[in-house]
């Protein structure tokens, strides 16, 4: 089992590496890097001084080098707007990006596995029928239309809920996030319902898929000739084998969703990196892009490390695999 | 002691009827209305869109028909030229159902391009990897892995990012968005074909391999392949849209369907809902339409759910 | 000698879009207590559907419409669900075919034995598992408390379907439908598994089923025997009856197919033509197409009728000379 974690960490920092070089390059061939790096209102001294302080006339690989150097110390450039480090200020509004696609995640996991459940078993329920063109709608309606129409109708129409913005913050065992406060829930409920719509379509579709496949399968049938209850059937048999590939992909899809986030947070002016990163390449604040990118793609591969690791868990064919059958 | 029957009974059991499976196929498509209604839907708004210099009043990217003092009208007033606005008037004065028609050209154009060429190049990289095997396979397949570990918006984002303004850009970044789905969606049918005993028997026989590709194998892959391509094409309209909203997408002067809703969007605190709705309702149609038609051909392609 | 299972007038029919399929079309048998019943036949001749019956395990679009199934001098034929599962796994039990596809893979043997106790009985989880390592033991099963733990992937194919057959028996039923339960193995775990079958017949009473398309297999461990043919029975009778001196011409092909030693060196005998289209059988005798004995009078449909000492469907038996095996 630890030799299965070590190999697949040793594949994910394979992948950071890979990145890194892809973007480095990537970045210096699409245009010349001094502008990447440097404010578009230099002028031909700065510039030459900038070359000089980043060391721009040594050779490329070098300059690759002198990259992950600084990258490793946490220094990936400065923002052209704000002045400061661009990573740190990409790590002070990831909270609020965190929060919102972690609430996006919850919902969706309670309102579309169930939902999923019951479509997989009545599949020709009037309900079902009607649950399985929702979950169409959902994946068909462009986040940001959806995001306008949901402030059109609870915001401004039933002013139910502020329109934009983030709520007051609470602490709670040292950490801080506007979950914790009823002013907080009430600003996330919009923004964290038009992210989870996407996944919430998603997640009836998987589960309804995994359970009507399920149900035909010959062990399901065994189950029954010997005797056993439907609920047994349903929450043990069939659950165990699909949950293996819905949290799989749930737990992948943890990580669009912050990247997806970029829209939700522009329509509902949330302070998280999303917007940021809009703003920045509307502005054309190339650091802070890259930045965004680096810490995107260390997400990634976070994130398919941990699902590979609690899919080994719950699949008892690969786990045993390692140890030989 | 026996009925006396027709000599016809001598010979072997009668054979049944045989319909073709393209028979088959158009019986089981139209068995769903609301397949069927969205396939009717969609081939409207095609037929409007190819349309549009024809049945609207107003040609909106012809700045001397635009005039300001035409602009933000509700729907059903009249404009500076006598015509009837159906749809009310945008900010610059275009009249939105002149805008929404032409829109939808770009938009469907966008997205029905980037849709093939992301097709035709997803296609033949999955069918190198299914035949290539060994390394390439695996490393082919790591980087399509790779790219589709990203939300395709985010892939989009950073390629507008890095690319810049302008229509063959955006189809750029939005082929590069999506060719992975095709690619792994063609290899993985490509390597179950090619495990087939019939490829065994035709390579036997001594077909080229060309030809066992273009002849046998691809006809195969064609069902998930038009599922796949079905469902991405929405997702690219929809993706244009979006990244035309956030401001990255297609410039203003040819706005598409994003383009508008983006424009509206600070008229709709004032109650100016029109500017975005109407723009927005036509995008909705066209890819709910387009899903709903790609989602029952899912099913009825589907062998494994088939009774 | 009381019977445990009688059917009598069994029609299962299939309502396909394509027409509908009788897959059961009028037959009759019965079991006795410790007896052992082979029902043979080619695929799609209707047996397995026949076992499922019994058991009401029969999915849409198909239903038994007609017919009457005691056991035990009870109808069960079309009782309710509730009824069903009172019965299934606990007073009769199904073996399937191929235990891969019908243990869970995602679940323990022990749960999965243990589930099958405890849903017809109200014991301790420890109880149960003493049981079902008992049970694993009488099987033939080397080390039962550690192959309890493992998951189905990592037993071989023998040894899963051993463990099937010590789920058979934990609750000790009358009657067990074996279906094709050796199809999947390798001949010489075959002549395994048939042994501890028998064996365990013979030790408890309990009736049995076998379901099989290989005469060799029921030769040597059916007391009677059943020839199916398209949904009826052909030919019915005591084992040492029907293979010494079969009458129906499907029975003597299918004896005749069977590569002997004594008959080395000769043309293996076969049936001439191929399965019946179950959605377009003829208006007279279903094998007719096949027959060599064929004669005017099979343009009618023969009714099963007593002809020495057994029940026949046929208008002109074969008196053969005695099948030497």
């Amino acid at each position: 089992m630890t030799v299965f974690i070590i190999r697949r960490m040793l594949q994910a920092l394979l992948v950071v590496c890979l990145m890194s070089v892809i973007v480095f390059f990537g970045v210096n061939i699409v245009g010349d890097p001094i502008y990447m790096l440097v404010s578009p209102d230099a002028d031909q001294a700065d510039i030459e001084a900038a070359i000089a302080r980043l060391g721009l006339d040594r050779p490329i690989w070098e300059q690759y080098v002198l990259f992950l150097k600084g990258a490793a110390q946490g220094d990936l450039g400065d923002s052209f707007i704000f002045g400061e480090s661009a990573l740190k200020l990409i790590l002070h509004h990831m909270p609020a990006t965190m929060e919102l696609a972690f609430s996006a995640l919850i919902l969706a996991i309670v309102i579309g596995i169930p939902l999923g459940l019951y479509a997989g078993l009545y599949p020709d329920s009037r309900r079902s029928k009607g649950i399985m063109a929702a979950s169409i709608l959902g994946f068909s309606l462009p986040t940001f239309w959806v995001g306008l129409m949901l402030i059109m109708l609870f915001a401004v129409e039933l002013r139910w809920v502020p329109a934009t913005g983030r709520g007051d913050l609470g602490s709670f065992l040292g950490i801080q996030s506007s979950l914790l406060t009823p002013d907080g829930l009430s600003h996330i409920f919009l923004p964290a319902l038009n992210l989870a719509l996407l996944k919430i379509s998603l997640a009836i579709r998987l589960t309804r898929a995994g359970v009507r496949e399920a149900m035909g399968q010959d062990y399901v049938k065994y189950a029954r000739a010997k005797g056993l209850s439907t609920r047994r059937i349903i929450l043990v048999h069939v659950m165990k084998n699909i949950m293996i590939p819905v949290v799989t992909v749930m737990g992948l899809e943890f990580g669009s969703l912050i990247g997806f986030s970029v829209v939700t947070e522009t329509i509902f002016a949330w302070p998280g990196m999303g917007k940021l990163l809009i703003d920045a390449i509307l502005q054309l604040d190339r650091p802070v892009v890259v930045a965004y990118l680096m810490i995107i793609v260390l997400f990634f591969v976070l994130i398919n490390l941990i699902v590979d690791i609690i899919y080994s868990i719950l699949d008892p064919r690969v786990r045993l695999q390692d140890q030989g059958a | 002691m026996t009925d006396a029957t027709t000599d016809s009974a001598m010979t072997a059991a009668p054979l049944a009827k045989v319909e073709t499976p393209f028979q088959r196929f158009r019986a089981e498509f139209f068995e769903s209305k609301i397949a069927t209604v969205a396939l009717g839907i969609f081939l409207i708004i095609v037929l409007l869109a190819i349309l549009a210099p024809w049945i609207t009043p107003q040609n909106p990217y012809d700045l001397a028909q635009v005039t300001i003092m035409d602009g933000r009208l509700p729907p059903g007033s009249e404009a500076f030229d006598g015509y009837t606005m159906w749809l009310g008037s945008d900010g610059a004065g275009r009249d939105l159902y002149s805008a929404i028609l032409y829109g939808l050209r770009i938009s469907l154009t966008v997205g029905l391009a980037s849709g093939v060429i992301a097709l035709l190049f997803g296609m033949a990289v999955g069918l190198i990897a299914a035949y290539a095997g060994g390394r390439i396979e695996v490393l082919i397949m790591r980087i399509v892995d790779l790219q589709l570990s990203f939300p395709a918006s985010l892939v989009a984002l950073m390629m507008v990012a890095a690319l810049g303004k302008g229509v063959d850009k955006i189809i750029l970044a939005l082929v590069i968005a999506q060719w992975a789905y095709y690619a792994r969606t063609v290899r993985a049918t490509a390597l179950v074909e090619r495990g087939k005993e019939y490829v065994e028997a035709a390579q036997c026989l001594g077909i080229s391999q060309s030809r066992i590709v273009f002849r046998h194998i691809l006809p195969n892959c064609m069902a998930p392949l038009i599922v796949v391509g079905t469902v991405q094409t929405a997702s690219a309209i929809s993706l244009e849209a979006t990244l035309s909203f956030l401001g990255v997408g297609l410039p203003q002067t040819e706005p598409s369907i994003g383009v508008l809703i983006a424009n509206g969007f600070e008229y709709m605190l004032s109650g100016r809902y029109w500017i975005s709705v109407f723009p927005g309702a036509a995008l909705l149609l066209t890819v709910v339409s387009i899903n709903l038609v790609g989602d029952h051909l899912r099913d009825v392609l589907n062998p494994r759910l088939k009774k | 000698m009381t019977a445990v299972l009688e059917i009598s007038g069994l029609k299962t029919h299939f309502f396909t879009h394509a027409g509908v399929v009788k897959a059961v079309d009028g037959v009759d048998f019965t079991v006795s207590k410790g007896e052992v019943m082979g029902l043979v036949g080619e695929s799609g001749s209707g047996k397995s559907i026949t076992g499922f019956s019994i058991l009401g395990l029969i999915d849409q679009p198909g239903r038994i419409v007609e017919g009457s199934i005691k056991f035990n001098g009870s109808e069960i034929a079309n009782v309710s669900e509730e009824e069903l599962k009172k019965l299934r796994g606990n007073r009769i039990s199904m073996i399937f075919q191929d235990p891969m596809m019908t243990l869970n893979p995602v679940l323990r043997v022990d749960t999965q034995m243990i589930e099958a106790i405890r849903a017809h009985e109200n014991v301790s989880k420890q109880t149960a598992w003493e049981r079902s390592r008992d049970a694993l033991g009488l099987v033939g099963i080397p080390s039962p408390e550690e192959r309890l733990q493992a998951y189905p992937h990592q037993l071989s194919g023998g040894m899963r379907q051993r463990v099937a057959i010590a789920t058979a028996f934990l609750n000790k039923p009358d009657l067990i439908i074996a279906d094709e339960p050796t199809t999947a193995l390798d001949v010489t775990i075959q002549a395994q598994i048939i042994h501890e079958a028998q064996k365990l017949t013979k030790q408890t009473g309990t009736a049995m089923i076998w379901i099989t398309h290989d005469l060799a297999v029921v030769a040597g461990l059916a007391d009677r025997i059943s020839v199916m043919y398209a949904g009826r029975i052909v030919e019915q009778g005591g084992i040492d009856d029907v293979i010494d001196r079969p009458l129906h011409p499907y029975t003597v092909g299918l004896l005749g197919s069977v590569p002997t030693a004594n008959r080395r060196g000769q043309r293996l005998f076969q049936i001439e033509g191929m399965t019946p289209n179950m959605l377009a059988l003829p208006e007279g005798c279903a094998f007719g197409p096949r027959c060599q004995a064929r004669k005017a009078a099979c343009n009618a449909q023969p009714p099963i009728e007593d002809v020495e000492g057994r029940r026949l469907r046929c208008f002109n038996p074969q008196r053969v000379a005695e099948v030497t095996s």
